[in-house]
């Protein structure tokens, strides 16, 4: 290749690689000049004594604290609903499904995982209105929905993680188990879980970070601006990507949108640390794998 | 006690019960929509909602204008990202082993975890302010500032994916064109990238897909009004932004089923976006 257009070539690839990271970095500094200042116990708890929040005898009013529950609860809830249903979709795939059959799994899963946020939010709005005219005029949009929805959301990425970190085993490692006559069944539990329950776990950490940080299936399936700590599954419950964006769009004074900031820092901390956390175990993972087999 | 077969059989029941409920929700979400917005297509009237009109007032829900602002927003920060993604992925290869090369990775990684509402929150008090006062046209809640930060949701997508499929070159075809007197850079652009170009096909759609699914940077930042929009730097409204804005409170009417609509539109997209990439893979060279 020419000198001059070689030159040209790496110019323009360092300025993209300075460019974008000073451009999110901008973002990220904006956020963190604002909304260090406001980190305090009084963000959370407001003008409530953080024992008696925490004890839930008394409620936050003026404080992200009761996002941050709701968040939790959430997040917890849906997390307890995707994983063994996606663990074993993923088991069956890996070691039963054959052929078609697989390949038409792959398919949906595929599309399931592209499907945008906001429509299967719209499906527990839905799955909402149709069972509050046909099972119950009590059920509303709510907790339970919302774990739901969101657990639909992630499904597939905890599926596709528990499909490849089986695949992912060694042949040989496989056979050992079979070769010394354990069932099909015993060396799946016994040999494989077992192996690759590491790399299983860091894409259900993963996948717990997108639940945490998705606004758009919350936002119709019943969260709401101001509920305090939710009391059953049937009732709404307040978040913290809500939160933000309710704040931003409604904010009444310099104070409210301080708290905005701070919420932002808060959420952003939780979800870096579940994600720093998920790559940190895949790295050790990796690392375990290819120093043995 | 239960004999071997009776446990196996159990579990593999169980396995296949589970796998045929997360299997088939592709499929439960689009009946789903499909029956909600059939009133749509049976009543004859599928044309008005796919109209430019949207009053409900007035008795006008046609949705065209969404599926312009979504068509715009997630274009203009694809022809952002594209080019930005894979010149990082790379520029990752060319210096891999380096310290900032490393660096690099770790910020990309760490952008694609950074959520959406956070990235949205922060533009629209610092992005917002400076695209109204340097246009000096409207009032900054526009199309640019959408795709802007849109472009960084999708970047890391586009440059993980690129990256991978590069580094999945047999090795042979590096070492052979290096071997015939081409530079790192040339291996590059002149075997790697070409050699994986299905790779970069899928990164730039599955991104394409990320950018039109998400709803809260254009609810937060595009204005939200209800028109086509004519430049960069007038307000518009996605798919994904109109659903989350419907309000809810009268679920016989019809803008509420012109939701479904737009609900159904979001997902043949992402559904016809998968096949496609299955297509493509398939292809030989």
């Amino acid at each position: 290749m020419n000198r001059v257009v070689v030159l040209t070539i790496k110019v323009l690839l360092w300025v993209t690689a300075v460019v974008v990271p000073c451009f999110v970095g901008m973002l990220l500094f904006f956020l963190l000049d604002k909304g260090l200042p406001v980190i305090s116990l009084k963000l959370l708890f407001g003008d409530v004594a953080p024992v008696k929040a925490l004890l839930l005898r008394e409620r936050v009013f003026d404080g992200i604290f009761p996002a941050m529950a709701g968040t939790f609860l959430v997040v917890l809830l849906s997390v307890m609903w995707a994983i063994p249903m996606g663990v074993l979709s993923g088991i069956y795939v890996a070691e039963f499904a054959g052929g078609t059959v697989k390949k038409i799994l792959d398919i949906s899963f595929d599309v399931l995982a592209s499907v945008p946020s906001i429509v299967i939010g719209l499906f527990g709005l839905t799955l909402a209105i149709f069972l509050h005219k046909n099972i119950s005029h009590r059920i509303y949009p709510c907790l339970l929905i919302s774990s739901a929805a969101l657990a639909i959301l992630i499904l597939p990425y905890i599926v596709r993680t528990t499909e490849l970190s089986i695949e992912s085993v060694s042949l040989p490692l496989r056979l050992a188990g079979l070769s010394l006559g354990a069932t099909k069944q015993r060396n799946l539990l016994s040999v494989i879980l077992p192996r690759c329950s590491g790399g299983i776990l860091s894409g259900v950490i993963l996948a717990t970070g997108r639940a945490a940080e998705d606004t758009a299936v919350i936002m119709l399936t019943g969260v709401v601006a101001s509920a305090g700590i939710p009391h059953s599954l049937f009732s709404r419950f307040e978040a913290l990507p809500f939160y933000i964006y309710y704040i931003s769009s409604q904010y009444a004074d310099q104070y409210e949108l301080k708290k905005g900031f701070g919420a932002a820092i808060v959420l952003l901390i939780i979800t870096g640390m579940l994600f720093g956390f998920a790559h940190l175990l895949k790295k050790l993972v990796a690392r375990k794998i290819n120093g043995f087999d | 006690m239960m004999d071997c077969r009776r446990k196996a059989q159990i579990s593999r029941a169980i396995l296949v019960l589970s796998t045929v409920v997360t299997g088939s929700m592709a499929l439960v979400i689009f009946l789903f929509l499909f029956r909600f917005s059939l009133p749509l297509f049976s009543s004859g009237s599928l044309g008005k909602f796919l109209s430019k009109n949207w009053d409900p007032d007035a008795g006008a829900f046609g949705v065209y204008p969404m599926i312009a602002g979504s068509a715009c927003i997630a274009s203009l920060a694809m022809v952002l990202a594209a080019p930005l993604g894979v010149a990082l992925a790379v520029f990752m290869e060319l210096y891999a082993g380096s310290r900032f090369s490393r660096f690099l990775r770790y910020f990309v990684e760490l952008m694609s975890g950074i959520p959406t509402v956070v990235y949205g929150f922060s533009a629209l008090f610092i992005l917002v302010p400076l695209v109204r006062n340097t246009f000096r046209y409207g009032s900054g809640f526009c199309v640019l500032s959408a795709s802007l930060v849109l472009a960084l949701l999708v970047i890391p997508t586009v440059s993980l994916i690129t990256m991978d499929r590069i580094r999945e070159v047999p090795r042979d075809f590096v070492l052979a064109a290096g071997s015939l007197g081409a530079s790192r850079l040339e291996t590059l652009l002149r075997v790697q990238l070409p050699y994986a170009w299905r790779g970069v096909i899928s990164a730039v759609v599955l991104g394409g897909g990320r950018a039109l699914g998400d709803t809260i940077i254009a609810l937060m930042l595009a204005g939200n009004a209800v028109s086509v929009p004519s430049s960069l730097l007038d307000s518009a409204r996605t798919l994904t932004a109109h659903i989350a804005l419907v309000s809810a409170a009268d679920y016989e009417s019809l803008s509420f089923k012109a939701i479904f609509l737009c609900g159904l539109v979001l997902f043949l997209f992402s559904m016809f976006s998968i096949v496609f990439l299955r297509v493509v893979e398939r292809l030989k060279e």
